[in-house]
């Protein structure tokens, strides 16, 4: 695991918050006004959901050590769960779905997270397994959870809060932007404070972290607890406000997977790692499809012209990787010291 | 001539090659965004299935020069079958301007787009599969089932199962095995077959395969024992020729096995060999590449080297007949849409008028030179599913042969349970039912 990456100390460094509020401002203010509907549908939205799913999971594997393949179960569970407070329960607000949903999902977190007080890494990724596995099943047999639709497959509500309707591309796209940057904030703050420290104490020596008096146990299953609190929000995201259907096999063990690699090739230990790390697996593979197609539309079938696509992007990530193991943030950070020094220098 | 003059030069002439050329490319041009699947677990399905839609789309255009002087243009992108490149997909192909239809072949994909083309306003197509409910046009004006819904289907089936034994009042005390995929998709008929068993009397079992199907020794067992008088195999992908060869294997007669729609196909009953002998399916289209239109296509479009398929043996498989059929429904339905508005560009809404209007009978299919390829079509603006009648088709071990007629499902006792499941959608959603008079009002532009 890697340590926390930090600022170059001698370096001039800007206050801390000046990059994500100017990065707000023109998320809120400037992308509303000129983006297509292509580029919230197709990207900003799966981004976004994709992104938070990646900050929960680098709370979890990045920061307390705790590999887990069980991800897209609690994306599955926040959203299946979010689906049913707003269908049975009588005037809840969305944002009170949204949040039990959460609730929820931490729940089923700590149950699956109970093997990692005696497991370990690899262990322990396979034990997490059953999460995916047991939640996919049971939204699959028990069609209550599907509101017993025929085909297990669920619409989602209209998205409003308040009685402020968030319809159409942007509407969602704000819905999505205010609860991912609320809680990749809630995140960050976790991260820099006592429980976060406690949390990489235990990730880069549990025994020691033991010695000098963490609570080990306890602070593992917060570790499961919050991050599958946010990745099931990042379900509900993912199935309200960008697919807007809910249906369990879209959250298999693929989804698992490339949430893993999102903050491996992000960053671990890393919250903008996630935001890279989704960037790079959602925006990359469109972009090259669309080269691809532009360039080399007429020569291949859509089968041929996708499987080339793979591997260059298969192939682009072993570069990544190689170039810094460390993630893309790790990169980044490299990247922006360099030149930092070179506007120093001059 | 100097430098700066001759870029001049070739900048006017460029200039007005573009705006010659522009209009004229664009003025009367249909196009259909395909979303297909070429690579991915159901690769054989997409490729099969665009195949023919695309071999039908460039039938139109070499013979006819398009339907009525309107080129078909399409482009292809990518899905793999997966719910979110689908979407992705629409982003990117709705912006082409003059969408006919779309038809992603997928239930979690056109789950995905419904509220996206309806408030687009362009049809989306599933044909023999997708939504039951969607059959209701009064609350899903841009989805069209057509041909077949997965309850009619099950109604075919216990139709087709009721002739062998000789009549609807035989069924009484019959004893049914559904073998299920345990899928959403497998599961859509559970609540049909427990209410066609209660009306007619017949014991119905239904026993779930988990997903992908690859081991049920169990479940034919529980088959044995429980010694049915047919088995339905509501099947997908590896799990049918497991199917075949795990009855072959415990001694269940493979002739009293019925396949659904998605259980029909070669790729199902190839890979089990000798074990698929004997075993029946439905389907909407027949098998085979003697009917007309297919051999029209052999020769117009195959013979000018535009076909698509890559293997020439998979002409008038299953699903390049599908395709096939598809690619009729599609472009017919834009026939009758250009009649009532003009032989031009049409809009969506437009088009979906003329999929409200598409009625082809017996003797209208025969002209289009699918005679016994389907039987008929008969869509309404409430009826989005168009009363299409089914058939039966036997593997031989090399072919299907068709070993029925064309037989209808009861449509009149499932009528009211898809009104219902579509009006408890609407209330869910808000949604007004539309009226004929709705149905009646396009969008010109």
């Amino acid at each position: 695991m890697t340590a926390i990456t930090s600022d170059f100390s001698s370096a001039p460094v800007l206050p801390k918050w000046i990059v994500p509020v100017l990065l707000l401002a023109f998320a809120y203010g400037v992308v509303p006004l000129i983006g297509s509907s292509y580029l919230f549908e197709a990207i900003l939205l799966p981004f976004l959901a994709l992104s938070l799913a990646g900050v929960g999971l680098n709370i979890l594997t990045g920061y307390a050590g705790q590999v887990s393949l069980g991800s897209a179960a609690f994306m599955a569970a926040g959203a299946f769960a979010a689906y049913n407070f707003n269908l049975r329960v009588e005037g809840l607000p969305l944002i009170g779905s949204i949040f039990l949903a959460g609730i929820v999902a931490a729940a089923i977190g700590i149950v699956f997270g109970l093997p990692s007080l005696r497991l370990k890494g690899f262990y322990l990724a396979v034990s997490t397994l059953a999460a995916q596995f047991f939640v996919q099943w049971a939204l699959t047999k028990f069609s209550w959870f599907s509101n017993d639709s025929a085909s297990g497959v669920i619409d989602a509500p209209k998205l409003s809060i308040s009685g402020f309707a968030f319809d159409g591309a942007v509407g969602r796209y704000l819905f999505a932007l205010t609860i991912v940057s609320i809680l990749t904030f809630l995140a960050y703050r976790l991260v820099s404070s006592q429980t976060g420290r406690n949390f990489i104490a235990i990730r880069d020596n549990e025994t020691a972290a033991r010695i000098i008096g963490i609570p080990v146990l306890k602070t593992k299953l917060l570790a499961f607890a919050i991050s599958s609190f946010i990745i099931g929000v990042a379900g509900v995201i993912w199935a309200f406000a960008y697919l807007r259907t809910v249906e369990p096999a879209g959250f298999d063990l693929d989804r698992s997977f490339q949430i893993l690699f999102i903050i491996i090739i992000g960053g671990l230990a890393s919250i903008r790692g996630a935001f890279f790390g989704a960037a790079l697996i959602v925006v990359f593979p469109l972009g090259l499809s669309r080269l691809g197609g532009f360039l080399l539309g007429d020569v291949f079938d859509s089968g041929v012209l996708d499987m080339s696509q793979r591997i260059v992007l298969g192939a682009l990530i072993i570069l990544f990787l190689i170039l810094e193991p460390d993630g893309l943030a790790a990169l980044w950070d490299r990247v922006r010291r360099r030149l930092l020094f070179a506007w120093q220098s001059t | 001539m100097t430098f700066l003059s001759t870029i001049k030069a070739a900048a006017l002439s460029a200039a007005m090659i573009v705006s010659v050329a522009l209009p004229a490319a664009h003025a009367d041009e249909q196009y259909f965004p395909l979303q297909s699947y070429r690579v991915g677990p159901y690769a054989a399905g997409g490729t099969g299935f665009f195949g023919g839609f695309i071999d039908y789309l460039n039938l139109i255009n070499i013979r006819d020069g398009g339907v009525n002087g309107v080129k078909l243009t399409w482009d292809e992108c990518e899905t793999q079958y997966e719910v979110e490149r689908g979407v992705e997909c629409y982003e990117r192909q709705k912006s082409h301007a003059g969408a006919a239809a779309w038809n992603p072949l997928s239930v979690g994909i056109a789950y995905a787009m419904i509220d996206r083309i309806t408030a687009d306003k362009v049809p989306l197509i599933t044909v023999n599969h997708g939504r039951t409910d969607s059959t209701d046009g009064r609350v899903f004006p841009y989805v069209f089932p057509l041909l077949l819904n997965p309850y009619s289907e099950t109604s075919g089936i216990v139709n087709y199962i009721a002739s062998k034994e000789g009549g609807i009042d035989k069924l009484k005390g019959k004893k049914i095995v559904v073998l299920y995929h345990g899928s959403p998709y497998g599961k859509e008929t559970i609540p049909i077959y427990e209410l066609l068993a209660q009306k007619y009397g017949f014991t119905v079992q239904q026993i779930e395969v988990p997903h992908p199907g690859n081991e049920q020794q169990s479940q034919w067992l529980t088959i044995r024992r429980a010694k049915p008088d047919f088995v339905v195999l509501r099947g997908w992908g590896v799990m049918n020729p497991v199917a075949l060869k795990t009855a072959v294997k415990v001694g269940y007669p493979v002739d009293h096995i019925v396949g659904n729609v998605w259980s029909n196909s070669e790729e199902d009953v190839i890979p089990a060999g000798d074990a698929a002998k004997g075993y029946t399916a439905i389907t909407t289209q027949a098998s085979g590449n003697s009917y007309p239109v297919v051999q029209e296509i052999v020769k117009t479009v195959y013979g000018a080297g535009k076909g698509n398929l890559e293997d020439k043996s998979r002409i008038g498989s299953v699903y390049h007949n599908l395709g096939i059929v598809n690619g009729i429904l599609n472009v017919e339905a834009i026939r009758v849409a250009q009649e009532k508005f003009g032989h031009r560009t049409l809009t969506g809404d437009e088009v979906r008028w003329g999929f409200e209007h598409l009625k082809l009978d017996p003797a209208k299919v025969e002209a289009l030179g699918a005679k016994d390829l389907f039987h008929s079509i008969n869509v309404s603006w409430d009826n989005h599913e168009g009363e299409g009648y089914v058939t039966f088709q036997q593997w031989d071990g090399k072919k299907w042969n068709v070993v029925s007629d064309w037989i209808a499902p009861d449509w009149a006792l499932l009528r009211p349970i898809i009104e219902k499941s579509a009006e408890a959608y609407a209330a869910e959603k808000g949604i007004k039912l539309r009226t004929a008079d709705d149905a009646n009002a396009v969008t010109t532009n």
